[in-house]
């Protein structure tokens, strides 16, 4: 995948590096945030009467911080990695792509003020108040625009398929970013949607739910077509069905966003196309899938000694069964017993731990040894017990809300004999506190491993510049 | 011929691989439709969007909603959605529930503005569903008219406490600033933070009255000028002065819900 050619090509690997380091920092303390108001949901005392730190104002705090700090850096990380590597050219601007790590980072900082003092624009995934929306769209469209220039000046001929679906990425966010933030501002921290109503809940779910088809799943996937075949060292198993999960994918995902609007005020021919779409787009995303796991044909016994590429199939695992349980959820009959419970929040962590973070960690990892020009990882051994803090902490999660979701939609609608609600719905609200703290337990072990984490990727880089400063070993990347 | 000459797929595929601004182009391309198609409509309803702003022009099917009454006509819009030209009440002060969906009061906004401030959609939605268990859990379902004046809807996605949608009334003033300020002191079951404090801030006078400028001036369903005349937004600080924020979520939440009178028998499903 990479050209073969007489001159080696020097690459702008040093902002890749600090995008690398800023993500494995901003897991920690998003999944942190994820940990602290899971414990304020079971505990509610925790919310200490403190306004700054009640459970409404930090939840997009830990929404925000996981997907666009953590999310962010680590897709562009592996955007400007990749971008490079597949078309053996440098980055277009290097002064652009440190515009973006600057600007993303600033965004940052002022997510993690705006969100405590409350400055919310009350849209889901898309709080931020008006001005830092503006400062996300330039700096959005900088790493747009240097990547799409970058894969222009490409030495290869064709452009390799991560850039697909990066590029997919760039676009379709750049116009939900744009259309669901319109809105008039009545202050320097606050606005209003210039939508009302029915339209403004389609808007945000269109948002909504594409940034996880394409910020969340387009761009790791991204990850998935390089990293996979790299670190296995195999093939991608097939090209054309790569051409098909990236043209059904790219089309497809983008309708799915009115079934989250299931039997509320919308109109019904709205949920029941985004429905039909969500269940013909299990054939893409297995499709996908399932040409990531292939690719591993030939190389499985390498999951005995590769810990890196656990990461890989087991994130595949994830994608493949959270992408069969979410067009399940968006059926009707199914949707109206989960709907508003806990269940859709685990189909979400599912997603975002297993498949979304795994992968980046895989990916991550990967491009550590080589930027950094290491054989191996400061410990493999902290790399496995990562992996397994990953897993199962994922799986406790989405088991205990999997649980209080059904449980918690079985109770709202259930009958006594008299023909009367048999709970009254604080009932459900108590019967919820085993699970609350299962589901805090869980996200506590992935914390733990984020930590560990950090903690490997900082060692091996210390042990890479301690050996670079003797000139033991020349730099490679 | 070259590797890099042969052609794996389709000449277009091909193509669109070899060529950047093609792909961008194709992509830009595949990536609207599917908004367009669900999103573009919705602003066609007969029975709110676009029929409430200037763009519907004379457009007689605006007068009109899709609902059809029990002796089969089409039940007219200002039975849904108040209108003072044609209510007994002409002024948001005259207006009582069943009058129709009306824009809040400048209380009711400021008290939307804690809500949203306080991410409070986060566990409690607002739209209750076509169910026999909600109906009898909270009342009349949602319909979209009732949300026509909701910028920046609160529909939400998730009951980790009850549906707000029809609380209006269902409660004394007393226990909800009891439940808001301490709600385990009223339900011990509860898990929802202590408020008390909203009710030591005062209200944000400026930012609220500056609200009702803005929404007079929203491209799609506006609040019409009519109902927020330039006086009415005048005497709107008059009206927040010396209440706190507690009143004002309290006013905001005994608004909900009671603004259409539903007729049995009617669907108002669209």
């Amino acid at each position: 995948m990479e050209a073969t050619q007489a001159t080696p090509v020097k690459y702008d690997m040093e902002v890749v590096r600090w995008f690398t380091i800023a993500a494995a920092i901003y897991a920690v303390v998003g999944t942190l945030v994820g940990v602290i108001i899971a414990a304020e949901l079971a505990w509610p005392f925790l919310n200490l009467d403190i306004p700054y730190i009640t459970f409404g104002r930090l939840r997009p705090l830990h929404t925000n911080a996981v997907i666009f700090a953590f999310g962010g850096c680590a897709l562009m990380a592996t955007g400007f990695y990749i971008v490079q590597r597949t078309g053996a050219t440098k980055l277009w601007s290097k002064g652009l792509a440190w515009f973006t790590f600057w600007g993303w980072n600033l965004i940052i900082v002022g997510a993690v003020i705006s969100y405590p003092m409350g400055w919310s624009q009350g849209k889901e995934y898309a709080e931020l108040p008006w001005i830092i929306d503006i400062m996300v769209a330039v700096v959005w469209l900088s790493y747009g625009l240097n990547y799409i220039m970058t894969v222009a000046n490409r030495k290869t001929s064709h452009i390799y398929v991560s850039n697909w679906f990066t590029m997919s990425m760039i676009v379709m966010i750049t116009y939900l970013h744009v259309v669901n933030s319109l809105c008039i501002p009545v202050s320097l921290t606050a606005s209003y949607s210039i939508f009302t109503g029915v339209q403004d809940a389609m808007v945000q779910w269109w948002w909504g739910h594409n940034a996880v088809g394409f910020y969340l799943t387009a761009g790791f996937l991204a990850m998935m077509y390089y990293f996979v075949p790299k670190q296995s060292g195999r093939p991608v198993f097939s090209y054309r069905l790569s051409v098909l999960h990236f043209w059904a994918l790219t089309f497809g995902y983008v309708w799915l966003g009115a079934h989250h609007l299931q039997y509320t005020a919308l109109p019904d021919w709205t949920g029941s196309l985004g429905a039909a779409v969500s269940l013909a787009m299990i054939i893409p995303s297995w499709g996908g899938a399932m040409n990531g796991m292939m690719t591993m044909s030939g190389a499985w016994d390498k999951l005995r000694t590769d810990y890196i590429l656990r990461f890989l199939v087991v994130s595949l695992a994830f994608y493949a069964m959270s992408t069969f349980e979410g067009p399940v959820m968006s059926l009707k009959s199914v949707n109206a017993l989960s709907h508003y419970t806990d269940w859709t929040v685990g189909h979400v962590h599912s997603g975002a731990l297993g498949w979304t973070a795994m992968v980046a960690y895989g990916a991550m990892y990967h491009m550590v040894k080589k930027l950094w020009g290491v054989d191996k990882m400061y410990s493999d051994g902290l790399v496995n017990v990562h992996f397994w803090l990953a897993t199962i902490g994922t799986v406790i999660y989405i088991v205990a809300l999997w649980v209080s979701g059904i449980m918690q939609g079985l109770m709202w609608r259930d009958y006594d004999e008299y023909g009367t609600l048999t709970y009254t719905f604080v009932e459900s609200v108590s019967a919820m506190h085993p699970y609350y703290v299962m589901r805090l337990v869980g996200g506590l072990i992935f914390n733990i491993g984020t930590i560990i984490a950090l903690y490997n990727i900082v060692m091996t880089v210390r042990q890479a510049s301690a050996l670079r400063s003797s000139g033991a070993v020349p730099a490679k990347a | 011929m070259s590797d890099h000459d042969k052609i794996y797929s389709t000449k277009f595929q091909d193509a669109v691989e070899r060529k950047t601004v093609l792909m961008f182009v194709m992509i830009a391309l595949a990536v609207a439709v599917g908004g367009i198609v669900e999103i573009v409509p919705l602003f066609y309803l007969p029975n709110n969007a676009l029929c409430s702003s200037a763009l519907a022009g004379n457009d007689p099917t605006c007068g009109n909603t899709q609902h059809i009454g029990k002796d089969g006509s089409v039940i007219p819009m200002d039975k849904i959605i108040w209108n003072p030209a044609t209510s007994a009440h002409k002024t948001l002060e005259d207006w009582v529930p069943g009058d129709g969906v009306r824009p809040y009061k400048p209380l009711e906004l400021a008290g939307r503005a804690v809500y949203i401030r306080e991410g409070c959609y986060l566990c409690h939605s607002q739209n209750v569903r076509p169910f026999r268990d909600e109906k009898d859990r909270y009342g009349h379902y949602s319909i979209a008219e009732e949300s026509v004046y909701d910028h920046t809807f609160q529909w939400g996605s998730k009951r980790t406490g009850p549906d707000l949608a029809r609380v209006g009334g269902k409660y004394s003033d007393e226990w909800q600033r009891r439940h808001l300020a301490y709600p385990r002191a009223v339900v011990p079951e509860s898990v929802m933070p202590n408020f008390a404090w909203l009710a030591d801030m005062p209200v944000n006078v400026a930012e609220t009255v500056q609200t009702m400028k803005v929404l007079t001036i929203m491209p799609f369903n506006p609040t019409p000028k009519t109902i927020y005349t330039d006086a009415y937004i005048d005497g709107a600080a008059a009206q927040l002065e010396g209440k706190t924020d507690m009143d004002a979520v309290i006013a905001y939440l005994q608004g909900m819900g009671n603004h259409v009178k539903f007729e049995e028998g009617v669907n108002y499903r669209d």
